[in-house]
């Protein structure tokens, strides 16, 4: 047992670390599942409004894409039907989080070394890191339960909503202990464990909406398993058991894999590089161009597969739905007009600025975390300007998210264009091109946060994307005053295709996005650099 | 805008507060042009609080620093080309090399010398091949000097540049020191390893709590302060000779033969005219080397520090 000398100690290190972090997102979630519980609930008051809405969401896989089929038709299952995958998401994200801070980061910057140098076993760090993921991971699925009892739903069911988020959250945690044994840097890390939680994703969008064999797909995923649960349907609380065992294998994997390497190093080798620098290294642009390739590429790639999928099940759409209600039930979710196809496009388009959104985002922030590393002082020592510097990162950070949201309708309308009832290439060139002033809003708003209060930007930035997207997508599903749902960017998104396109919030969202990123160079030339 | 340069630093009444923390409490410090300028100072006395003034990267709250003649704030880009600067606590982008590190810095300041920079990588034994991610401390630290002393900046500013450079590496840089003071260039070398500043510095400036306390050559600052006499003498002594004008710390062994004692600058003469009539048999004077100096200078209890 010596190998896992100390666990207990890093444990309480480890939870001292992240002692708001964690509650905040415990409590986040659980806001999550109860809160839109209870609003749908409130929607949807008796058992018989509920089967008129119900059988709208079974029809559609538009909406099974995103967030899974239904599990039974009753209150309870249609008041968790959105967050039961969504959650599973985030609950994954918490604990990729946690364990991938505790362990790779940490041994990044050598702060592990020096906990290493202590009486500590050697596989004591990943173990407090991983111990202290699940227990988020457990008390998410826990206090969700709970909560749902709490609203009046059925026991049964609680368990079973909070049991899928469970089997999300630890088979994540397995994931990332994997990666974050593979390579050297936290950075990869990151790429590879959020690249499998987008695998998982895509599995199982595509094993609930493909007919026939493929569903066999959505059993290939911890996503799907969450959703195949049945949270108060069927409640199979034995999926659970899926979860724990593919955890078990990933954590023997990470340790025999952390047993076989140094402190410090990866599995995948650093090889040498270049002796000297290409020209096109000794500018601000290409300093930072080159420094944020690698996520550009990933980001690509991601909308280009997803344009694929969301091609292919665009022209199924129309056949699928012909119910009036259906289109009712869409409406309230995606708040277009026009046919079905076009909602479909415009719900789908709205989920996917919010990813181009996060992508230009983490651009933005890049310029807080080089200052906080230190190496921003060293570019700005040089005849670099703060502006050039800024304006390095400001248009990279705007850039992406545009090239993305026009790569993604570009491969929907060359696959699925004109198609039956799909409207054409331009018209879904149109569509996407209308979000991207709101989705530059957000990523300004980073930009200025970086700008101004480096220590917080992370902080405001995703802040600023999570807030939006609640009250811009969700705001007026759950019944949200309509002033606080103003406040959003995405609230000012003609609804297209299939809607009516106004100049006015395009330019007015486009005005926003320029003073914001104006404010954020001031404010970036008048203050001391940390 | 072209002013004759013969100060390439100069501060006046800088003053620098981070919340209740006081950084600089009104710091005078003059380089002139051409001259290694030691920046003396234990952790958190200043130092690097100046340095980032001058750099541009924070504003003093008042007072006036000027740099190769222009405002360090204002005119930060243009006066950075010719500044070459080494942190303390070098950081590096982990996936590019050491090499690519070097290119990045020296074309961001304008420009670097191929030969020297071949010539450089060669004497500080660095292989620019290795991603900075594999790097030692005292790799990164000789990345960051390559790119400065390879930029051929009329101005480096180093702060406690040697952190972490092994004994030989160590010479290296001194020997690229002075290398740089007979090219003309001027340096400010920021430190507290005070053997260092003692080989490469022509004048210290010495700084505590924010401000300037000591500044001077090296010869200068030791007239300053006292000497360690060490006489054997035959007459044996009495306890009397503390009376002696200028002396302290007197020890004196039991035959009475055996003298220590330090003395002030303006009485070493008369200290051994005095000895001389004991008859000395042995006699060792060491002047006050930079540590006692400084050790001089820190026993003084600080009045109000903040940390």
């Amino acid at each position: 047992m010596s190998e896992l000398t100390g666990t207990g100690t890093l444990l309480r290190l480890a939870w001292r670390r992240d002692r708001v972090l964690i509650p905040v997102a415990l409590l986040a979630l659980t806001a999550l599942s109860v809160g839109s519980a209870q609003a749908t609930l409130d929607l949807y008051p008796t058992e018989a409004a509920a089967k008129a809405g119900l059988g709208s969401v079974l029809a559609n896989p538009a909406v099974e894409a995103m967030y899974g089929p239904i599990a039974a038709e009753n209150l309870g299952a249609l008041a968790v039907f959105k967050t039961v995958v969504m959650g599973a998401v985030f609950v994954a994200l918490l604990a990729y989080a946690v364990v991938r801070r505790h362990t790779r980061v940490e041994e990044e910057v050598g702060r592990l070394e020096l906990v290493g140098a202590g009486v500590v076993g050697r596989r004591a760090p990943l173990t407090a890191a991983m111990l202290l993921a699940g227990i988020a991971v457990v008390a998410a699925g826990l206090l969700s339960a709970l909560g749902l009892i709490g609203i009046g739903l059925d026991a049964a069911g609680s368990v079973g909503f909070g049991v899928a988020w469970v089997i999300a959250g630890i088979a994540m945690v397995g994931v990332t202990a994997v990666a974050a044994q593979l390579t050297t840097s936290a950075r990869a890390c990151a790429g590879i464990a959020l690249s499998v939680l987008a695998v998982m994703f895509v599995l199982r969008a595509v094993g609930d909406t493909a007919g026939g064999g493929a569903q066999v797909l959505s059993w290939a995923s911890p996503l799907g398993w969450a959703n195949k649960v049945g949270a108060y349907g069927p409640n199979r609380f034995w999926v659970l058991g899926l979860a724990v065992a593919l955890a078990a294998v990933l954590v023997g994997l990470a340790y025999s894999l952390l047993d076989r390497r140094d402190v410090g190093a990866g599995l995948l080798p650093s090889r040498p590089g270049p002796a000297s620098a290409r020209p096109s290294l000794g500018t601000p642009t290409g300093l930072t161009w080159r420094l944020t390739r690698p996520s550009v590429v990933g980001w690509l790639a991601a909308f280009v597969v997803l344009g694929g999928v969301l091609g292919s099940l665009v022209t199924s759409v129309a056949d699928m739905a012909s119910d009036p209600a259906v289109v009712d039930m869409l409406r309230k979710l995606g708040g277009s007009a026009g046919s079905i196809t076009d909602i479909f496009l415009a719900t789908e388009l709205a989920f996917v600025g919010v990813a181009a959104a996060a992508a230009g985002i983490g651009i933005a922030l890049r310029v807080a975390s080089e200052e906080r590393s230190g190496r921003g002082e060293e570019v700005l020592a040089t005849a670099t300007s703060r502006s050039s510097w800024l304006g390095a990162h400001a248009l990279i950070a705007f850039a992406l998210p545009t090239v993305l949201l026009l790569v993604l309708a570009l491969v929907v309308g060359l696959g699925a264009g004109g198609q039956g009832e799909v409207p054409g290439v331009s018209s879904i060139l149109g569509a996407a091109a209308a979000r991207i002033p709101a989705v530059l809003v957000l990523v300004a708003v980073a930009l200025l946060a970086s700008a101004a209060l480096p220590r917080w930007a992370p902080a405001i930035g995703w802040g600023a994307l999570a807030v939006a997207f609640a009250l811009g997508e969700l705001g007026a599903t759950i019944g949200l005053p309509d002033w606080l749902v103003k406040v959003s960017p995405f609230a000012h998104v003609p609804q297209l295709p299939g809607g009516e396109f106004t100049w006015t919030p395009v330019l007015v969202t486009t005005a926003v996005a320029a003073a914001i990123t104006a404010a954020a160079f001031a404010a970036y030339r008048a203050r001391d650099v940390a | 805008m072209v002013v004759p340069v013969n100060t390439v630093i100069e501060t006046r009444d800088l003053r620098k507060t981070f919340g209740p923390t006081v950084a600089l409490d009104g710091l005078d410090l003059t380089v002139p042009e051409g001259e290694v300028h030691g920046f003396l100072g234990p952790n958190g006395a200043g130092k690097s609080t100046t340095i980032r003034i001058l750099l541009g990267l924070t504003k003093a709250d008042s007072g006036e620093a000027r740099l190769l003649g222009g405002d360090p704030w204002r005119d930060a880009t243009e006066l950075h080309r010719r500044v070459a600067y080494v942190p303390g606590d070098v950081a590096l982008w982990p996936n590019l090399t050491g090499g690519e590190t070097i290119d990045v810095l020296a074309r961001l300041r304008g420009g670097i010398d191929e030969r020297r920079r071949a010539e450089l990588i060669e004497r500080f034994e660095l292989d620019p091949t290795k991603k900075a991610r594999s790097y030692s401390k005292g790799n990164r630290q000789k990345v960051a000097l390559v790119a400065a002393l390879a930029s051929d900046a009329p101005l480096l500013i180093l702060d406690e540049p040697t952190s972490g450079l092994d004994p030989l590496m160590e010479r290296v840089f001194q020997d690229e020191l002075r290398a740089a003071r007979e090219r003309g260039h001027s340096v400010l070398l920021s430190s507290h390893i005070l053997s260092e500043v003692e080989h490469a510095a022509e004048r210290v400036s010495i700084v505590r709590a924010g401000r300037i306390v000591e500044t001077g050559t090296l010869t200068e600052l030791r007239h300053l302060s006292r000497s360690t006499v060490h006489a054997v003498v035959r007459t044996p002594v009495g306890q009397d000779i503390s009376g002696w004008p200028g002396i302290e710390d007197v020890v004196v062994d039991e035959a009475g033969t055996d003298i220590r004692f330090s003395v002030d600058a303006e009485h070493v003469g008369d200290a051994v005219g005095r000895l001389d009539r004991l008859g000395i048999t042995n006699l060792t004077c060491e002047p006050a080397s930079l540590e006692d100096l400084f050790l001089a200078h820190y026993a003084q209890a600080p009045e109000s520090v903040t940390v």
